[in-house]
């Protein structure tokens, strides 16, 4: 009989493999199913797996995608590791995507001439407000009123992503549209520069991996980080050394609306070009598995939010490919994380042979 | 029907489902187990619901296969939270990430498509009864189930050893292994059962009230019933009571806009989720009232030993 014993230490490495097992575990769970729909489970992987990372537009493409991820799962990452449970950078995302495409839509109308050196900081200025109020509202009600984060962070998604439809099927709505729910095409200078002629990949990406690199230093090099993370497991232990929860909750939720309001800010500004209902494909979401995947590490979220970006480009290539529904990706993630969760038993535990002493 | 019926018989309706899944929260809270899957869960009751209900054309097997496929996902919920002592939130997330992108992919073929419409058996004689009979007595057989769940749950709960046993586990596993009880295979029954009502809620969603499948039709009843549990301060009864009142509150758009009443559709839609949040915040002000209400061990995690 195979048991479980606590390990006495959690094992480093486990923790890192275990995202690998889990990956290999979703991918056999992928090929079982593309068996069953009656497709080639080879050809089936290949697209979805290996095309998005074919060629240097590809991974143009594939950083592209995963820059809001990395932006969003950041903030993510911060607030799980001080137990802080912000499941909405969707609507913090959204909100950051509202506020920067309000300032390039009154840009564009007003045909004001402002330089780029100008308008990209108050850009990425605007998302950072959008998201990181919209987080703070969490964050007040948490702090003064004790509402559960998790239901207030997730009930404020849906109350953004109306207040979005309401915008752009309304006052927002570009007169010379054709009625269709979208704001005007903003401006060309409000378009974030492209770091390579030609490709979509823009400088957005660079200030995300900054971000992470910024993220790194306070979480692991700075003594208010490190408050935060105390908090987290030994909430005890925290306030026994004059750590204080109020702050951790402030901090690390504003934090993470901010960096999710300026991943929209650079959504907008960025592939869009203009508002529209489906300004974000679900990042919010799917960057909660790239937080998890990436062991809430600022590194490993990089690393991991190409891995997911993989999923999200391979869904849309099997859909064109091998005409599988794109939805396909949504169930990918969700057994990835399913799997990883039942992985990371391993780091804290270890498989035992025979019958406990 | 006048304007009073009319909102009573949409309270009923729109609160069953909330009240369905509420109730089965309500069993796995009252175990220890925060089941943060809801949402996917009912999303993957829903699709399961429809389908079957779109194959066979019963209603009945659809409520019963949505049953089916939400004690599935509560059993992998269990399974990863009790045995593997996973993350609650982490968990419960995954398994509600999993269910929207799983129905999503099931339901494509299911869009658009219409179900039968059946007539179903309505209470003789009170059904009417002037004034609120139609309203009260007219309703889908569901509606009342959701009543006698809430009954038989109450029953259990105050009124039977097991159920005693069940809310002890959420107050001390430890004590309660002590007594030799199994913990977790209480734990996971209880969220099995929980599991399979927030199956059945989601297929009276797709089958009964909309009658539709559309990618992510729950909208959030999911979570909004997992903030019933509070509201109601974990108490059958008041699930009942609470998801009516919010039925009503989803209701109350339409009533406004028969009204005449300036307001664009979106900010009635939002009228759900910003009352979640409003209600949330004045249970919760008083943090003495929840920690004395709350199942102690709701959320821990708990290791047998000895």
């Amino acid at each position: 009989m195979i048991r479980l014993e606590p390990r006495p230490v959690p094992s480093l490495a486990m923790s890192v493999l275990s995202p690998a097992i889990a990956l290999a575990l979703t991918v056999a769970a992928g090929f079982v199913l593309f068996l069953a729909l009656g497709k080639d489970p080879g050809r089936v992987l290949q697209v979805f797996l290996l095309e998005p990372m074919n060629g240097v537009r590809a991974l143009t493409e594939l950083g592209l995608k995963s820059t809001p991820l990395v932006l969003c799962a950041l903030g993510l990452a911060l607030c799980y590791r001080s137990n802080v449970w912000n499941i909405g950078a969707e609507g913090q995302f959204l909100m950051g995507a509202i506020a920067a495409g309000g300032l390039a839509l009154f840009v564009t109308q007003e045909s004001l001439a402002v330089s780029r050196w100008v308008f990209l900081p108050a850009l990425v200025l605007a998302g950072a407000a959008g998201g990181g109020l919209w987080a703070g509202v969490v964050a007040l009600l948490r702090d003064r009123f004790n509402a559960n984060e998790i239901l207030v962070s997730l009930m404020l998604v849906y109350v953004a992503n109306l207040f979005l439809s309401w915008l752009v099927f309304g006052p927002w709505k570009d007169p010379h549209g054709f009625n269709f729910p979208q704001t005007m095409a903003f401006a060309a200078q409000t378009e974030l520069p492209r770091i390579v002629r030609g490709m979509r990949l823009h400088w957005g990406s660079l200030f995300a991996l900054a971000a992470a690199f910024v993220v790194w230093f306070y979480m692991f090099r700075t003594y208010h980080g490190l408050q935060l993370q105390v908090g987290g497991p030994s909430p005890a232990a925290a306030r026994y050394a004059g750590f204080s929860a109020r702050s951790a909750i402030w901090t690390t939720l504003v934090t993470s609306g901010a960096l999710a309001g300026v991943a929209g800010a650079f959504e907008v500004a960025g592939p869009m070009g203009q508002l529209t209902p489906h300004v974000s494909s679900g990042y919010g979401f799917t960057a909660i598995i790239v937080a998890f995947v990436g062991r809430l590490h600022p590194l490993g979220c990089v690393l991991a939010s190409l891995l997911l970006s993989v999923f999200l480009i391979g869904g849309e290539l099997a859909q064109s490919r091998v005409g599988l529904p794109s939805a396909l990706t949504g169930v990918f993630q969700g057994v990835l994380l399913l799997s990883l969760l039942a992985c990371d038993t391993l780091v804290h535990n270890r498989l035992r042979l025979g019958r406990a002493r | 029907m006048s304007g009073v019926e009319l909102l009573v018989a949409a309270m009923l309706s729109a609160g069953t489902p909330l009240a369905l899944a509420g109730l089965g929260l309500l069993v796995n809270e009252r175990a220890g187990v925060l089941n943060l899957g809801a949402e996917g869960t009912m999303l993957v009751g829903a699709v399961t619901g429809f389908a079957t209900a779109y194959h066979t054309g019963s209603v009945t097997l659809a409520l019963v296969a949505g049953a089916l496929s939400g004690a599935l996902m509560g059993l992998v919920l269990g399974w990863l939270v009790i045995w593997l002592n996973t993350n609650q939130y982490a968990t419960g997330l995954a398994v509600s990430l999993f269910g929207s992108g799983f129905s999503a992919f099931v339901g494509l073929s299911y869009v658009g498509k219409q179900l039968v419409e059946r007539p179903f058996p309505r209470v003789p004689v009170l059904s009417d009864v002037p004034l609120l009979g139609p309203a009260l007595f007219r309703q889908h057989p569901v509606v009342y189930l959701a009543m006698v769940a809430a009954g038989a749950i109450a029953l259990f709960f105050y009124r039977t050893r097991a159920g005693l046993v069940l809310r002890s586990i959420g107050e001390s596993p430890v004590s309660a292994h002590a007594l030799g009880y199994p913990v977790r295979r209480i734990r996971l029954a209880a969220v099995v059962a929980g599991a399979a009502l927030c199956g059945v809620s989601g297929a009276y969603l797709s089958v009964v009230y909309t009658p539709l499948w559309v990618e992510g039709m729950v909208g959030g009843r999911g979570w909004i019933a997992l903030a019933l549990t509070v509201f109601a301060t974990w108490r059958p009864g008041r699930i009942l009571a609470g998801a009516y009142l919010f039925g009503g509150v989803t209701m109350l758009q339409l009533h406004l806009q028969a009204q005449g009443v300036e307001i664009p559709a979106q900010f009635m839609s939002m009228l759900p989720y910003l009352s979640t949040i409003v209600v949330l915040v004045l249970i919760s002000r008083n943090p003495l009232w929840i920690r004395l209400n709350m199942p102690a061990s709701l959320g821990k995690p708990f290791f047998p030993t000895g």
